[in-house]
């Protein structure tokens, strides 16, 4: 993935949020990231080390909150969550092509000083 | 490769499908200048953002621009060498009579791909990302800039070569092709799940040459099954125009149902 850029953009949301607040500090991001996003959190996590150096979240943790996949099996009128990314019911082994969680990649919240 | 993607990054790491030890837990044994002086003021502020808004938001002003002009706009990523260039340059030639299209050319070097669409006679803009594995929203909307719009039927946008960063990045697209060679392998979609799944329609590319590779035809469809249970699959070679009907057939229904005042 192209976790560098990513983090640009996650950075420079959580500054200007952190601006906003009037914050000196920013102690810790948490993110929400889903599967189905593409992203290696592993990735992310060494741009952010690299990015956050000289900024008011040098040193701060950054949280990833997994979010799991969500499809929804028009066999079965349920939900249900995959273990892996392909969407196959547990119950009747349909495909399903209705993906309702496990796309997020977002900035959830900080915590600031 | 590519400094942007971070591919020289150790990623996620499994070794024969397990796991490594690391599991998200980074202390930071280091100190925090100055934290303590505001320790007491600590708080949670929350933020709820997608990362990819603003290229979400460009993609929608993208997609209502090309919808304006009823325009049907493609994006067609694949891996480097499944044949997207030629499979562009053979559909554009042979509907010239019927419908007209313009490219625009992602790559991360080099304008080769434009020059040699732009020698068939085919507009093209060549967007050249440097170290950027992928095209975003904002890309396209500035090489919109340098085409005529008007009284074009299609638009084609050949992404960069790499099934997995422009996964994420919509671009104002009507349909997503994805492109698959025979030469890959049958289980290149299980291995790019996320990119496969986005697709409207998957190309299979190279029949032509299928059996000298040992393509396993059942499996590879099956696969594509798999991961894009909803995807029109069509099955072609660029190069000798097999299969190639089948597409224009597709192409040109979605180009009706993108301007249901001008019937053709």
């Amino acid at each position: 993935m192209h976790e560098v850029g990513l983090m640009k953009n996650t950075l420079a949301m959580a500054l200007k949020r952190a601006a906003e607040e009037g914050a000196h500090r920013i102690h810790r991001l948490t993110m929400r990231i889903g599967p189905l996003s593409g992203v290696v959190p592993e990735a992310l996590e060494f741009a952010f080390d690299v990015l956050t150096r000289g900024t008011i979240a040098e040193g701060a943790t950054l949280e990833v909150e997994q979010v799991p996949i969500i499809c929804y099996c028009s066999q079965c009128r349920g939900d249900f969550q995959p273990t892996d990314l392909f969407c196959e019911c547990p119950r009747c082994r349909h495909v399903s092509g209705e993906v309702r969680g496990g796309r997020e990649l977002e900035l959830a919240s900080l915590e600031v000083s | 490769m590519c400094e942007e993607c971070g591919c020289n990054i150790v990623g996620e790491v499994r070794i024969d499908g397990r796991h490594g030890p690391h599991e998200h837990d980074h202390p930071h044994p280091h100190p925090h200048p100055h934290g303590d002086l505001h320790e007491d003021n600590r708080r949670t502020v929350p933020v709820h953002q997608a990362i990819l808004a603003k290229n979400d938001r460009l993609a929608e002003r993208n997609r209502g621009n090309f919808k304006a002009k009823g325009l049907l706009v493609l994006n067609v990523p694949s891996s480097p060498g499944s044949g997207k260039t030629a499979f562009i340059e053979r559909t554009i030639t042979d509907l010239g009579d019927r419908l007209r299209a313009c490219v625009i050319a992602g790559d991360l070097e080099t304008d080769n791909d434009a020059q040699r669409l732009r020698a068939r006679g085919i507009p093209t803009v060549q967007i050249t990302t440097g170290n950027v594995c992928h095209l975003e929203a904002e890309m396209v909307s500035r090489a919109m800039e340098r085409i005529p719009l008007d009284g074009l039927d299609v638009l084609v946008i050949e992404n960069v070569g790499n099934l997995v960063c422009p996964a994420s990045y919509d671009l104002g697209e009507d349909l997503r092709v994805v492109l698959l060679s025979v030469t890959e392998g049958e289980d290149k979609p299980l291995k790019y799940p996320i990119m496969f799944r986005t697709a409207q329609a998957v190309v299979v590319n190279k029949i032509d040459i299928a059996e000298a590779v040992g393509f396993d035809r059942d499996a590879a469809l099956r696969n594509i099954r798999r991961v894009a249970p909803k995807a029109t699959i069509l099955e072609v070679s660029a190069r000798t125009g097999q299969g190639m009907a089948h597409w224009y057939a597709y192409l040109e229904e979605h180009c009706r149902a993108e301007r249901p005042d001008n019937p053709r």
